[in-house]
């Protein structure tokens, strides 16, 4: 675990005097210093022949902190987890050639939400390089398109100022990955080590003239408005924007709906708070949706399981887009109001000029369809519904843990059940829909959040596609505690079956292995099972009152679904409630 | 559809083009023509993209393109007037007989004939898609044997 005298090293003058001292060092040294500079308290990471001189370097170097991973993946998806419970860059480093592809899954999940992490890869000599040596690719093409940019070193002179601006540009704007390749002879070759300096680039008092204008007007459709809504999104998190949307919102008395990367934005039990939208979204808040005559995007993308069916969404609307990366704006969606700006930064100019609304019948009709149509699920005594472990899971942490998924039912039930209080409280692959991304980015968000608790919700699917890196929690006893919703069955392609292919059940049948009980107990991870809704009750006491990693079999009904649910290809208004009593 | 005629100015460093053309590659955007060469700028290229689509997926492109870390500026050339040219070299046969109404058909065109050889020969002209395609055209009757065009360039006017 990093402890708290690292992250205030990281930041004493002196330290980092002593770190900028121009001498003559390798790149390898480099790296580590420039890292350091950077105050990255943990590198997330598996070595390898491309790496030798690097992982040299950190060999008795006793301020620079590293994870090892036990496959590639689980760094980076470690690392994924850090930056977005933290908000800090996210660094992973592995060796050439398959190290670095095993790095694209998780390159692309980073990019796909926004996520800033500064990626390194060894690759061979640059001699070497075009003539397919041993453990060699490109990966600065592989991963052109999932990366917000990419470096080849050639230079040992080239690294420091490589280095600095990778970080700027991972979170700068719209935040993502940016990968640097370093060849080996970069990584040894010797260079006097001078702290690079680099110039800013945005404009803001540009920015900030537009803004107050786009403000104004925003306030102007708010109160010509009978039934607005925010649709807020991952990017209220990425700018710390959380409280004042949800200042702007109480003070307006607009209802909000979160995408899933922006749960969290606002706390579920909010009065104002719809939940999620689209798919698998609450029936209250596709029905703000479908009949709102002004919807505020916040920091949102309008992606195809927030919409459905593109023409039929929002139809009576007129749309405000809140973005700061402009080229989503009119991307999928018509705007009528085009804000380019950090969401936090044209929020609170709005929330400066607005003047108080009272609520508005809009807000009764919200209410009252709040109260109609809950979200629910049928309730057993005997089975162990997977909805009552989530359920159970947000009563017993007050909405107050950090809880990472994997993808499929079980994120979906997280999503609905959990009542997410604080941005950054959900870690969840939304966009690229990573399997296997729920178990290591668990560890990242543990390691940088060392005093929350940090709960791991997976499915017996996606927790077997990393679950090697349960030695990773056991041997540095990192207090992860590991939910597995298991079902026996890839549980959400089966309702897919069961609704769009007749039942056919092609290749979703999980059961017979492994025993995740004795699984976790040979990584070493204290292991409880539970069948039935006491057991449940039980088995989660003790893990909670356990000081190291638990993991916890939650054996659950094989048979449930996700409602509601709007199959692909329908509009919201074609939403299936699920339950034949409504 | 439409033409759109965009001019991207980028820094030279390496991969820059893989950069653009992978942008168009995998948004599904088509390139009808494209041209790389020297810009106002030291260390920069300008490269001239022609692409058929809505405007409002022009207006996507560029957005796109602002974002790519290597490209300094984005312009939708066809908002507004604009000059466009190409270079196209044609070699076609061109036996003893036929070289003086070659001759005559390049002059007429204000083309140059820049090779004379035993059986061919290499014509440059210049100008827009329009007088370049007119002129192949002419010249088809005495045989192409290769035709090699650099692509458009282009300009906005004034």
């Amino acid at each position: 675990m990093v402890s708290m005298s690292t992250k205030d090293k990281l930041r004493d003058p002196g330290f980092r005097r002593e770190l900028m001292q121009q001498d003559r060092i390798t790149g390898s040294e480099i790296l580590l210093r420039m890292l350091l500079l950077e105050g990255v308290e943990c590198v997330f990471g598996y070595p390898g022949g491309a790496l030798l001189y690097i992982y040299d370097a950190m060999h008795g170097n006793e301020h620079f902190k590293h994870l090892l991973a036990r496959h590639e993946q689980g760094a980076i998806h470690a690392a994924d987890g850090y930056a977005r419970a933290t908000g800090r860059t996210g660094v992973c480093i592995a060796t050439s050639g398959p190290g670095a592809t095993n790095l694209v899954t998780g390159i692309a999940t980073a990019c796909m939400d926004s996520v800033p992490l500064v990626v390194i890869t060894g690759n061979v000599a640059t001699s070497l390089i075009g003539t397919d040596a041993f453990q060699e690719a490109d990966i600065v093409g592989i991963t052109q398109p999932v990366t917000k940019h990419s470096y080849l070193v050639q230079r040992v002179e080239d690294l420091a100022v490589t280095i600095r601006q990778a970080f700027r540009i991972a979170n700068e704007g719209r935040k993502g990955p940016v990968l640097i390749d370093i060849p080996k002879d970069v990584s040894a070759a010797s260079t006097t080590f001078i702290y690079p300096e680099i110039e800013a680039v945005e404009d803001a008092a540009e920015l900030g003239a537009s803004q107050e204008a786009a403000a104004a007007e925003l306030a102007d459709m708010i109160r010509a408005a009978e039934k607005p809504v925010i649709l807020a999104g991952g990017g209220v998190i990425h700018s710390e924007a959380a409280e004042v949307m949800r200042n702007f919102a109480e003070k307006l008395n607009l209802p909000v709906t979160t995408t899933l990367m922006g749960l969290g934005s606002i706390p579920g039990g909010h009065p104002l708070s719809l939940g999620m939208p689209g798919m698998h979204g609450t029936y209250t808040a596709n029905q703000a949706l479908i009949n709102c005559d002004l919807l505020i995007s916040c920091g949102a993308r309008f992606d195809d399981r927030v919409t459905m069916r593109l023409d039929g969404f929002a139809r009576g609307a007129r749309i405000v887009h809140i973005d700061i990366d402009e080229a989503e704006i009119g991307k999928l969606v018509r705007a009528d109001l085009a804000v380019k700006g950090d969401v936090k930064a044209v929020l609170e100019r709005a929330l400066r000029i607005a003047e108080p609304i009272e609520p508005r019948p809009w807000n009764s009709q919200i209410a009252s369809w709040k109260q109609a149509v809950p979200l629910r699920y049928t309730a057993s005594e005997k089975e162990l519904k997977p909805q009552y472990v989530i359920e159970m899971i947000s009563r017993t942490t007050r909405g107050q843990a950090i809880v990472t998924t994997d993808v499929g039912q079980h994120q979906m039930w997280t999503a609905q059940f959990y009542q997410f209080s604080h941005p950054r409280s959900l870690i969840t692959s939304g966009g690229l829909g990573t399997m296997g991304f729920g178990f290591p980015s668990a560890i990242g968000a543990q390691i940088g959040c060392p005093d929350k608790l940090v709960i791991s919700v997976n499915g017996d699917g996606g927790m077997q596609m990393c679950v090697q890196e349960l030695a990773v929690c056991a041997i540095n006893r990192i207090p992860v505690k590991i939910v597995i919703i298991n079902n026996q069955t890839l549980g959400m392609i089966k309702q897919w079956q069961e609704v769009i292919y007749e039942s056919r059940y092609s290749h979703i049948d999980l059961s017979g292995s492994p025993d995740f009980v004795k699984l976790g107990e040979a990584y070493g991870v204290k292991s409880l099972r539970a069948t039935t809704p006491r057991e449940a009750e039980e088995a989660w006491k003790e893990a909670l009152g356990t000081d190291g990693p638990v993991l916890i079999d939650f054996h659950v009904s094989r048979d449930e679904y996700v409602y509601p649910m709007v199959p692909q290809g329908q509009s919201l208004e074609d939403m299936i409630l699920g339950d034949e009593d409504r | 559809m439409t033409k759109h005629t965009i001019s991207v100015l980028v820094a030279d460093q390496p991969g820059v083009l893989q950069r653009v053309c992978g942008l168009f590659g995998r948004r599904g955007y088509n390139i009808d023509s494209i041209s790389v060469g020297r810009s106002e700028s030291e260390g920069c290229s300008r490269i001239i993209l022609v692409t058929s689509c809505e405007e409002r997926i022009a207006d996507q492109i560029c957005q796109q393109l602002n974002k790519l870390i290597d490209v300094i500026q984005v312009k939708l050339l066809s908002k507004k007037p604009l000059l466009t040219r190409e270079l196209m070299l044609i070699k076609c046969h061109a036996a003893a007989g036929a070289r003086q109404e070659i001759l005559g058909l390049a002059d007429t065109f204000r083309c140059s004939v820049i090779d004379v050889g035993a059986e061919t020969m290499t014509i440059q002209v210049v100008g827009d898609r329009e007088k370049n395609t007119a002129f192949l055209q002419i010249l088809r009757p005495f045989g192409i044997v290769e035709v090699t065009g650099t692509g458009v360039t282009a300009v906005n006017r004034g």
